[in-house]
């Protein structure tokens, strides 16, 4: 019985890990939820002007990008951070970069908070508005769930722990954080600038405190002085394939351009 | 098997029992398959730091090396229980009020209602609550993402099953006990109360255990409208984090040991839910053989 499962679950995984298995025409990235869908459309368009090649997308968060290069599972990683001490055996080429802002209710008179307040709010020390100059009003601190690059990024800046935060709300992805700051006028929480700009003109209910003193847009992350920023990186090992290294460079080309705009990201200069 | 067993006497049948053997050990095959699956891939932290972890540590956070629980387990339960409580009365009600008060003409619509409802896809409500109903009760008590809002949008989305459940029961009462007690002279309410619910109870029953397995199985309306927060429930108001919730707000992002804590929660969830089944089929067993 022991014996027949084990060959079951043998059997399972060739034919799920099938296609991660590279012919000479086809890559396969993994990785971040964040680079994924930029990497699916920058593949379409690959695809379009090389025909015959296929690029396969699959998500899995940074950590499953890196694994995967290494293990040779996939040709390139996607990585929404900057590569850690531990990952100098791979080389990242940042394709887009990406900035998180502070985001209130947009009835919330606070105009700015410093850093030490936003660190006071999130650990619990700071509960109401009123305690850095606002209206008499609860704080409610939202935060992103365990495992999110956007999360790593946002305590390594602020030098906290993840247990160190005491949350009231814990979201997923961008689209819930800004649906539940809007719907909440005592909110604070943290998203991917280039998506807040964009809902703010579409009407939602928020407004992006500035950080540190720059003001949280594309255009700040762009001229590099907004501090909270991380890059979208392709990571590959040693020297990338001649497919995996023109597709790079494709994703680097001002061609590109409008697809990472249209996703609210800030492309590269080459 | 006995050579007399006429079933066997046809061709036909000699020809339709294999595939229909293998079709009924391939849906056996699937649960065992799936539970064997959660049990390997839950494994390396089932085995590297003992199940226990899960138990005693004082919180969930699996990149800091602690895998505790139980708060979750328990908001859970309470998202269940709160839900039923408030579906399985009114459900029963419109129920009853469809088989025995309501109008031919009503009936109609109210039934379809119903269903619709039913049918429902759960991340249209979670959208609802989320967009609609939070922010309500974030004004009146913040962060109104929170075991209330989640309760009140599981309600609403087990309260066609109970009431559907319900009226299929009560259906299934004998036609005859109602006109011997009609004979009798018992009035409407006296059949209702003393007779028909008494007689339909298993089948309510089996409809609330159903109900409960598809508000702890229930995935976006907590995710969306729950805040998310591991804690022990000890507020309506406060927010929590219910173990469906968990996997689906973590695993794209999970490796290694978080990742196996992770289908470890899902374990746990499976048997919660086999447990419930369980129950309702000895519930709908004691009614056909009492």
């Amino acid at each position: 019985m022991k014996g027949g499962l084990l060959i079951l679950l043998a059997t399972l995984s060739t034919v799920l890990l099938q296609p991660l298995h590279a012919a000479d025409n086809r890559l396969v990235l993994t990785g971040s939820s964040t680079v994924a869908p930029l990497a699916l459309e920058i593949g379409k368009r690959f695809e379009q002007q090389n025909p015959g090649t296929r690029i396969d997308v699959q998500t899995g968060g940074s950590s499953r990008g890196i694994n995967d290069v290494r293990t040779g599972l996939a040709n390139i990683g996607m990585v929404s951070r900057a590569l850690k001490v531990s990952e100098t055996d791979l080389t990242a080429h940042t394709i887009a970069l990406d900035g998180i802002g502070i985001i209130l209710h947009r009835s919330n008179p606070i105009e700015a908070l410093s850093d030490g307040q936003i660190k006071a709010i999130y650990t619990g020390q700071i509960r109401n508005w009123h305690e850095v100059g606002g209206q008499d009003r609860p704080i409610t601190v939202v935060n992103k769930a365990e495992g999110r690059s956007t999360l790593e990024l946002f305590l390594q800046y602020f030098t906290l722990k993840s247990s160190q935060i005491k949350a009231r709300v814990v979201i997923g992805d961008n689209q819930q954080g800004i649906k539940t700051v809007s719907g909440n006028f005592g909110a604070i929480g943290y998203v991917s600038i280039g998506t807040a700009e964009f809902e703010e003109q579409q009407g939602g209910a928020i407004k992006r405190l500035p950080m540190a003193g720059v003001e949280a847009s594309i255009d700040q992350v762009r001229s590099g002085r907004f501090p909270l920023v991380r890059p979208l990186n392709l990571v590959v090992k040693g020297r990338a394939s001649k497919l995996s290294q023109r597709f790079i460079d494709f994703a680097h080309s001002p061609e590109v351009h409008d697809i990472v705009e249209a996703q609210f990201f800030v492309p590269m200069e080459p | 098997m006995s050579k007399r067993n006429s079933l066997f006497q046809w061709n036909l049948d000699r020809l339709v029992v294999p595939p229909l053997a293998v079709a009924a050990l391939i849906c056996v095959a699937i649960l065992l398959l799936v539970l064997a699956f959660l049990v390997y891939e839950a494994s390396p932290v089932l085995v590297d730091g003992g199940w226990r972890v899960f138990l005693s540590d004082t919180g969930w956070y699996p990149l800091e090396g602690l895998f505790g629980l139980i708060p979750m387990l328990w908001a859970s339960l309470v998202l269940m229980l709160g839900a039923v409580i408030i579906a399985a009365p009114i459900g029963l009600a419109c129920a009853i009020f469809i088989k025995f008060y309501a109008p031919a003409s009503l009936n109609k619509v109210f039934r379809l209602i119903l269903s619709l409802l039913a049918g429902m896809p759960s991340v249209v409500l979670g959208l609802w609550g989320l967009t609609e109903l939070v922010p309500l009760i974030a004004k009146w008590q913040p962060p109104g993402a929170s075991l209330f809002a989640a309760i009140l949008v599981l309600a609403l989305m087990v309260l066609p099953t109970v009431a559907l459940t319900s009226a299929s029961a009560l259906s299934a009462v004998r036609e005859d006990l109602l006109a011997g007690a009609a004979a009798l002279g018992i009035g409407r309410k006296a059949q209702v109360l003393g007779l028909v619910l008494p007689a339909a109870r298993y089948g309510i029953w089996s409809g609330i255990l159903l109900a409960m397995a598809r508000a702890i199985g229930e995935t976006m309306v907590v995710l969306m409208v729950a805040g998310n927060v591991v804690q022990y429930p000890h507020g309506l108001f406060e927010p929590v984090r219910a173990l469906t919730a968990n996997i689906a707000l973590e695993m794209a992002y999970a490796t290694d040991n978080h990742r196996a804590g992770l289908f470890a929660s899902g374990l746990m969830l499976t048997l919660i839910v086999l447990v419930l089944a369980w129950a309702a089929s000895r519930i709908v067993g004691r009614n056909q053989h009492g």
